[in-house]
């Protein structure tokens, strides 16, 4: 009987070897485990065993089923392996085709470049404001301190559309509007698109955007100015950024000045970018004249501001390099699709 | 305003490269746009002498000279010109020579003959006859200054000068001038300034037994101040003069021109030269031109005058549109024996609707219009004086008619170095501030400073403060933070501007930015009918052309020009929107209403109905819309009139969806078909719904039925929909349209819709019981409709 268990276990180690799927090893499991099965078969003769053999070879039995079993799981886990090579073999991709997209839109390239500002004076503790773009000679020219025979008028070609009434030229107005409505402290910027008759060409636009940014408080300085701006213009166009205050005049800010960066290509050399200047002009700023404040109610020897104002176009041109402004307003898909 | 360095060195003593001095001057304030040296280009162009001439052995029209350079050896050079002598003094190009415009000149040999340059005339060294009268266009400049053979052409000429050019804000007509700049070259360079005054030698007879002005409109006319020369001899003005007026971009003409305008350069007082024997009756007039009255002016047009125009006459007739151009007759002539000089001061905006009106901007019109000095018309006019006699251009006649209305008082100042030190944020002594306003020419007494006359920009302390700031140097301010907290935020109108923006990215929308104005002929291109209401538009005055002539009371007409320059760039598709506004005039209101509004476009075969209003429905969902509802509407114009919808949030109407009306596609050149929605963002503003609450996840199982119904095939799916909802009432979770079938088996005229409805309660499990009863309530519902099962 010995010999006979021993023979078993050599049997099913060679017919293990052969069973290539499941059901083959499912069947080998009945052959020798199942009831009827060729283990089964050889305890069934334990009957005529001595009292001294019957432990033993029943032991030898239990040790002969433990090793089936094992074995039987072993070669199991292996086929399953095998199986699933094989399976994911033939699922193999060509991971070079293209992938399935849904559609995305993109943002419009002023508005990409408008929300990043934003962002910063957001950043900074400023509000955004809004006002009309159809706006009163009043919030456009005069409470600014351009009144109605002022040369500045001269400079800045309106489009009317009464006596009273134009497309205003500037975000400035929005100024005014805010100071009229708003007690100090006062910390907006102010976008928006402005007019001016200006033909159609690669540099100009009878419609552009501005951005105009107001502090206003108690204590305010020129040199908060500075502060405030250069971080911005740091934030905008890198870390490494120089600028320069220039004097300037405006009507509407006393002291004047504009910001000039230093030219990113040729970096103070003086290249065609920067028309050989070795600067590019970025905004406009000052301190908000005391006119000004006054006409919208705010006591300038209480109070003193900031303002700042610069054109977005072509802060969005210089980004991107675009040459032709025209282009940002044909809105031509191969063209939106670039940003 | 360009800037003669070598004029300037009259005023301040300065030696610098031009671009520091270009560099410093824009820091402190007079923006250098940019420089030229004058000559810069030319290279190895010497004056010569000719020794000798001989004719060219193979060649009729050619001549060989021989030409003293002062080197050891004369050299040779052939030319074409006929105006050569022996003798003559002329500049030569040598070899390896570079004349303006970069042309380079080689020895070479002309049909044999070596040739070792060329001999120039002044039209190669970039000047005109006006520069050198006395010489020919259509030669060789043969040369009458004093000079050197062999010496360079430049200096020889004087054609060494730096032209440097400011731009310079309206505020400072002061520095319009040559003094006005030195003053402050002065400051930004810490130099003395020379200023001269101006002394006229010997005077004979007395301008009142000629003369007699009469000032009728003060207001217009500040001042006028006339002295009178007689004797006149006309000629060319000196060499210097000439240079210097080159230098400034002005064509010198004769002496006595060229002193008016050196004069306007130098103290930027604009200056006239009457020719007396015009002046009829010794009388001159300064008043509002006469209804009718005309001129002709001295570029040769004759101009029809408006009665608040300021002319200046003689007893009969306007003889100069004052401060803006003198007329026909005013002018220097050849016979001209005796003139009179007027220097004066006329009103800035005066002189400014005069020019526009006429059309003619002069560089006296774009002095005067910034408002000049009238403490400056004085001084002026005894510098013409001066130069006339420097010049020997005439006798100056004694005494000065000064007609004088400006009542000038000076603007007085306190100085407060404190509040200047606060406002600007530095630490400035007293001292300095006094020594920066004393060296701008005002007058520091005790507290009060005194601005000069010519600063009429010098008003307020801010001012002060700015010319204490920018020679301090701007760059020497700190830079601080702003102190204090700051609320910075976007408002709730901004967030859901941004929501909108976000979702319809998502949605694969990108987004355009239109013109606000259009053509009002756009309106016919959306087949607005003739009485619509929108066709009242904002109108612009002064618009650049019909295009763009009205501001837009509906952006249909803009979305459709983007999308049909897509469909013309055979872009295949589109999906695009813009946030913009519309202009809307009423009545009683000075200004327009502006509605923002979305407007979404889409053409293109992945593009219908359904899919733009999927990407409504999607929006509204994610602004929260709640009750939504949509209407067939057929009677707007521009849409088609079967496939355009209203859509509602409860009774708040939010905008209109739809396919273009195939007329206006084609009215665009759009060949396909083009789905439009229009929505208010105002009303989506109104009926938005920010605030999200969690709703447990369900606990208990859902039920679910399918039912399929045949029905009119003009029932709406919303009254179906609307059915069921009421009728599964508080246990309805969701309902799905899974099909719409209309052809084989279904009747004409009617269709079959599927739906799956499920069901599920928030506390226990449904049985059937709940549902048939529901089921029934749907049904009965649906019948009323006309909807039945489907059998």
């Amino acid at each position: 009987m010995k010999a006979a268990l021993e023979a078993i276990r050599q049997k099913i180690v060679v017919e293990l070897q052969e069973a290539h799927d499941m059901q083959a090893l499912e069947n080998i499991r009945v052959k020798f485990l199942g009831k009827k099965g060729e283990l089964t078969a050889i305890l069934k003769q334990m009957g005529t065993l001595s009292a001294e053999e019957r432990p033993v070879i029943g032991q030898l039995a239990n040790d002969i089923r433990v090793f089936m079993e094992d074995h039987i799981a072993g070669r199991s886990a292996q086929l399953k392996d095998e199986l699933t090579q094989q399976k994911m073999k033939a699922e193999k991709l060509d991971v070079t085709l293209p992938g399935k997209k849904n559609p995305i839109g993109k943002k419009h390239p002023l508005n990409i470049v408008l929300d990043e500002i934003k962002e910063i004076f957001l950043g900074m503790g400023f509000s955004i404001a809004t006002g009309p773009e159809i706006e009163l000679d009043y919030y456009n020219f005069e409470a600014l301190n351009i009144p109605k025979d002022h040369p500045a008028r001269d400079t800045q070609d309106t489009f009317y559309i009464s006596d009273n009434v134009l497309l205003r030229t500037q975000t400035s107005p929005i100024q005014v509007r805010v100071m009229e409505k708003q007690k100090p402290p006062i910390r907006v910027l102010a976008p928006g698109r402005v007019y001016r008759s200006d033909a159609v060409d690669a540099t100009h636009s009878p419609l552009f955007h501005q951005i105009e940014g107001l502090v206003v408080d108690k204590g305010i300085t020129m040199a908060d100015l500075k502060g405030t701006l250069e971080i911005f213009v740091k934030r905008l166009y890198g870390e490494d950024s120089v600028v320069r205050f220039r004097p300037h005049h405006f009507p509407f800010t006393e002291p004047s000045a504009e910001l000039d960066c230093m030219c990113f290509n040729c970096h103070g050399k003086g290249c065609r970018l920067c028309k050989g200047e070795g600067w590019i002009e970025i905004l406009g700023c000052g301190m908000v004249h005391p006119k000004v404040l006054s006409n919208c109610g705010i006591d300038p020897e209480v109070y003193s501001g900031f303002a700042f104002g610069m054109g977005l176009e072509r802060v969005v041109m210089r980004r991107f390099n675009i040459d032709d402004m025209r282009l940002l307003y044909e809105n031509d898909l191969r063209f939106l699709n670039q940003f | 305003m360009n800037l003669s360095m070598k004029w300037l060195s009259d005023f301040v003593k300065l030696k610098v490269e031009p671009r520091e001095f270009s560099e410093r001057m824009s820091l402190s304030g007079s923006k250098v746009e940019g420089w030229e040296i004058e000559g810069e280009e030319i290279k190895n162009v010497v004056v010569g002498k000719i020794l000798s001439i001989e004719p060219h052995p193979d060649a009729d029209k050619l001549v060989v000279c021989q030409i003293d350079v002062g080197e050891s050896e004369p050299i040779q050079i052939v030319t074409g010109a006929t105006n050569v002598f022996p003798g003559a003094i002329v500049p030569v190009a040598k070899d390896k020579s570079v004349l303006p415009g970069g042309k380079e000149i080689r020895k070479g040999k002309l049909r044999g003959v070596v040739s070792n340059g060329m001999l120039c005339s002044l039209g190669e060294l970039g000047l005109t006859a006006h520069d050198f009268p006395y010489a020919i266009e259509d030669g060789i400049f043969i040369i009458e200054e004093d000079c050197q053979v062999g010496q360079d052409i430049r200096s020889a000429i004087g054609l060494d000068d730096t032209c440097v050019e400011f731009e310079i804000t309206p505020n400072r007509p002061d520095c319009l001038s040559v003094i006005g700049l030195a003053r402050e070259v002065a400051v930004t360079f810490g130099k003395n300034l020379t200023l001269h005054t101006p002394l006229v030698q010997h005077e004979t007879g007395d301008i009142h037994d000629l003369l007699s002005v009469s000032v009728e409109n003060a207001q217009l006319c500040q001042r006028y101040v006339a002295k009178m020369v007689k004797n006149i001899k006309i000629k060319p003005s000196p060499r210097w003069m000439r240079e210097r007026l080159r230098a400034s971009g002005v064509r010198p003409i004769n002496n006595i021109v060229d002193i008016t305008n050196y004069v306007m350069l130098e103290y930027g007082q604009p200056m006239h030269a009457f020719d007396y024997q015009y002046v009829k009756g010794g009388k001159i007039v300064v008043r509002n031109a006469k209804v009718g009255e005309s001129i002709m002016t001295l570029d040769g047009t004759q101009r029809s005058l408006s009665p608040e125009m300021l002319v200046i006459c003689d007893e009969e007739k306007p003889s100069a549109v004052a401060g803006v151009m003198g007329g026909e007759y005013s002018g220097i002539m050849d016979d001209t024996n005796t003139i009179v000089f007027e220097s004066a001061c006329f009103s800035g905006t005066s002189i400014r609707t005069t020019a526009r009106k006429l059309g003619m901007r002069t560089e006296s019109s774009a002095r005067f219009e910034k408002g000049l000095d009238s403490e400056t018309c004085i001084p002026a006019v005894l510098r013409a004086c001066e130069l006339v006699e420097m010049l020997g251009a005439g006798e100056v006649v004694g005494g000065m008619i000064d007609v004088d209305h400006a009542a000038y008082q000076p603007t007085r100042i306190t100085l407060n170095p404190e509040w200047i030190n606060r406002f600007i944020g530095i630490d400035v002594s007293r001292e300095e501030m006094v020594s920066i306003l004393e060296q701008l020419d005002c007058k520091v007494d005790g507290d009060t400073i005194i601005a000069p006359s010519f600063r009429k920009d010098l008003e307020h302390k801010a001012d002060i403060a700015e010319e204490v700031a920018r020679f301090h140097g701007y760059d020497k301010i700190p830079t601080t933070a702003i102190r204090g907290a700051a609320q910075g935020a976007l408002t709730d109108y901004q967030k859901f501007e941004r929501t909108i923006l976000d979702t319809l990215l998502a949605q694969g929308c990108y987004e355009i930015s239109t013109y606000s104005f259009i053509s009002p002929k756009y309106y016919d291109k959306i087949r607005l009918p003739a009485d619509s209401p929108l066709r009242k538009s904002v109108v612009i005055l002064n618009p650049l052309g019909e295009d763009t002539s009205v501001m837009r009371t509906i952006v249909i007409p803009s979305m459709m020009e983007i999308l049909s320059k897509n469909y013309n760039n055979r872009n295949a598709a589109a999906s695009l929107f813009e946030m913009a506004n519309e202009y809307i005039p009423v009545e009683g209101q000075e200004l327009p209403d502006e509605n923002p509004v979305i407007t979404i476009g889409q053409y293109g075969s992945s593009y219908d109905f359904f899919t733009l209003k999927g990407v409504v429905e999607n929006l509204l969902s994610v602004l929260g819309a709640e009750n939504l509802s949509v209407e067939a509407e057929s009677a707007i114009p521009y849409y088609h009139p079967g496939r355009c919808a209203r859509i509602f949030s409860g009774s708040v109407e939010l905008g209109t969806i739809g396919e273009i009306h195939p007329q206006v596609a084609e009215n665009y050149g759009i060949g396909v078909k083009v789905y439009v929605a229009r929505l208010s963002c105002n009303a989506l503003f109104e009926v938005r719904c920010n605030e999200k609450e969690y709703h447990p996840l369900p606990k208990f199982p859902a039920t679910t039925r399918d039912l399929a119904l045949l029905c009119d095939d003009e029932l709406p799916v919303q009254s179906i929909e609307k059915a069921i909802r009421v009728g599964a009432g508080k246990l309805l979770e969701r309902i799905d349209l899974f099909d719409i079938y209309k052809g084989q088996q279904i009747p004409d005229g009617k269709k079959s819709v599927a739906y799956n409805i499920t069901m599920r309660s928030a506390d226990r499990t449904l049985n059937d019981e709940d549902v048939e009863k529901a089921m029934g309530k749907i049904l009965k519902n649906l019948s009323d409709l006309g909807a039945a099962i489907r059998e």
